[in-house]
């Protein structure tokens, strides 16, 4: 596994030397920073009537701000996915540097692996915009950080999975605009076959939910560790990568 | 050190390699001839593992490229037509990436990139970013990217694409100073560069071989007869054409006179002659005796790139004969 550390230590290098990765986290941090002000204002105005009410309802720091807003950086993350994904094995092969990978001496599995793994990297930088604001909760007042840590932990796992849809797309074609718009797509479609759920009980209803990978953070949120839910996205994280692994031996024989 | 057999590579429509076999011996230099689309760069594909053949076997170093892709891999170093370079790298950063991929690491690596900078001429541009690079740094960082683990096989697609005349003599050095140490395969279609740099030559052509020799058999294989070229001038008078084919037709060993252009009193002629027999001194010695002038004489040899064309041409007529064939019912 030494050669994927090299080639995910490469990308992350293009990612973070090109204007790429500092575009993705401005972006990330501005929309995620609203979020949170919004989330903040409106807890604070509630209190504050509530109190004037006379009201005494425990008001919760996790279930009021932290779980909504996890949610909601799901939801961002859809967004963000396609565009750390899409230059990943489509510029390689514009610019002819995949030969170069293919004929050096380590294995598809190897450069695939690296290559998700930066993805992930980057992902997990944009998370760390999140905790920043977060800190501020802890230091103002009292959440409970293991809720916070399990909604990060699915967090990751629903991008884990997006990422290596997104690395499979990606090997598809030369173009980063076609592999980026099919990503994005896909992921969208992933978010909304849930909505089916909300009014429809029949199997293929449930099956299509299933399918969504939002449903499936429902419970990451709530701050519980399901294993059906994690297995999901481990299935979907291989299936991914067994595909891109794939792809890229059909590269060889076709192109 | 490679042996391919039989290589073929078969598109849904076309087959792009027909049935190509063909060995090289340690530490030769091949050129590797063809018009563009010949099939050329795919046959590298082929010994790099890039492609897999559709059938037929390539042994690199004894290794087959399907079967132990990963031996072959670690012997080889590949240019491919375009510089394989990522542009928001440096060059030095680009070098140790490769060297890395090749298994190279710590002390063994920065030495090598070292090494490879100096041997390349590339050391000034260390630390510049490589889409910043002029086309003739970028093949050269291609260069030291193939050579930075001392593979024993070294496959360049078209090394010298796009330099400049200084910059192509350069690298033609370059190449020939690696031969030796390494077994080198470079394909081009520039005639000249197989001339100085190869010591044989495959030529193919649509996908098919169509001669593997040492230059020099192959110069002497496609001359067949030995012709000469002769220019004669009147100096008084005109010059009577008949009369002058006749008389040199008269020499003996010429089996064939061609004039080939005629101004004023003055005609060049091809004179050929039967295989084995030199004929120069006579064909001199008979034009002075008519009291003509001899402006020139020399042997007719041909250049590669008219041997290049007359091996090509005949093959794509006798293709071209065959399909017709075919096509009839």
């Amino acid at each position: 596994m030494r050669n994927a550390w090299i080639i995910c230590r490469k990308e992350l290098g293009s990612y973070f030397v090109s204007p790429v990765a500092y575009l993705l986290l401005t972006m990330f941090g501005l929309i995620f920073g609203f979020f949170f002000w919004n989330a903040l204002a409106y807890f604070v105005v509630e209190g504050m009537e509530m109190q004037m009410r006379g009201q005494t309802f425990p008001m919760n720091l996790n279930e009021d701000i932290i779980r909504p807003l996890l949610s909601n950086v799901g939801v961002v993350g859809l967004f963000f996915i396609p565009m750390i994904t899409m230059r990943l094995f489509a510029e390689e092969k514009r610019t002819g540097t995949i030969e170069l990978l293919a004929t050096s001496p380590i294995r598809d599995l190897e450069i695939i692996v690296g290559k998700w793994l930066a993805a992930m990297v980057l992902y997990g930088c944009l998370l760390l915009f999140t905790a920043l604001n977060f800190a501020f909760l802890f230091k103002y007042g009292n959440p409970d950080w293991k809720p916070l840590a399990v909604g990060y932990l699915g967090l990751l796992l629903q991008a884990g999975a997006l990422l290596a849809i997104g690395t499979f797309i990606s090997t598809l074609t030369k173009n980063q605009i076609i592999a980026g718009a099919a990503t994005f797509g896909v992921c969208l479609l992933l978010w909304v076959l849930g909505w089916v759920s909300g009014y429809e009980r029949a199997t293929w209803a449930r099956v299509l939910s299933y399918i969504s990978v939002v449903t499936h953070f429902e419970s990451f949120d709530r701050g519980v560790i399901d294993s059906k839910d994690a297995v999901f996205y481990v299935t979907v994280i291989f299936v991914g990568l067994f595909f891109t692994a794939r792809s890229l031996e059909s590269l060889r024989w076709r192109s | 050190m490679i042996t391919v057999k039989e290589l073929t590579k078969r598109y849904a429509r076309t087959t792009a390699v027909d049935q190509i076999s063909f060995e090289v011996a340690k530490g030769q230099i091949v050129g590797f001839l063809g018009p563009n689309g010949a099939g050329k760069t795919t046959t590298m594909r082929m010994l790099t593992c890039f492609l897999p053949p559709s059938a037929g076997t390539a042994k690199v170093a004894g290794f087959d490229v399907l079967d132990q892709p990963m031996e072959v891999k670690k012997r080889i170093g590949y240019l491919p037509e375009t510089p394989p370079i990522y542009p928001e790298m440096e060059t030095a950063e680009y070098l140790k990436f490769v060297g890395k991929l090749k298994g190279l690491k710590g002390q063994e690596l920065q030495k090598r990139v070292d090494y490879v900078c100096d041997r390349c001429a590339v050391a000034d541009v260390k630390k510049k970013l490589l889409g910043k690079l002029s086309k003739g740094y970028r093949q050269r960082v291609g260069l030291a990217q193939a050579i930075i683990h001392n593979p024993e096989v070294l496959i360049l697609d078209e090394p010298t694409a796009g330099l400049d005349p200084k910059q192509i003599n350069e690298t033609r050095d370059l190449i020939k100073g690696l031969s030796g140490s390494h077994t080198i395969i470079l394909s081009t279609h520039i005639l000249p560069e197989v001339e100085q740099t190869c010591e044989q030559v495959i030529i193919i052509n649509n996908g098919k071989l169509v001669a593997t020799d040492s230059v020099r058999n192959l110069q002497a294989r496609a001359r067949g007869a030995e012709s000469v070229l002769v220019e004669i001038a009147v100096r008084d008078g005109s010059l009577d054409l008949p009369v002058v084919q006749h008389k040199l037709e008269q020499v003996s060993g010429v089996s064939r006179v061609l004039c080939k252009q005629q101004v004023d009193s003055r005609a060049q002629f091809e004179v050929e002659s039967e295989k084995g027999r030199l004929v120069r001194g006579d064909l001199a010695r008979t034009v002075v005796q008519c009291g003509w002038d001899l402006n020139e004489l020399r042997p007719a040899a041909m250049s590669l790139e008219e041997i290049f064309l007359k091996l090509t041409k005949n093959e794509s007529a006798e293709t071209e004969k065959t399909t017709t064939k075919e096509s009839q019912p």
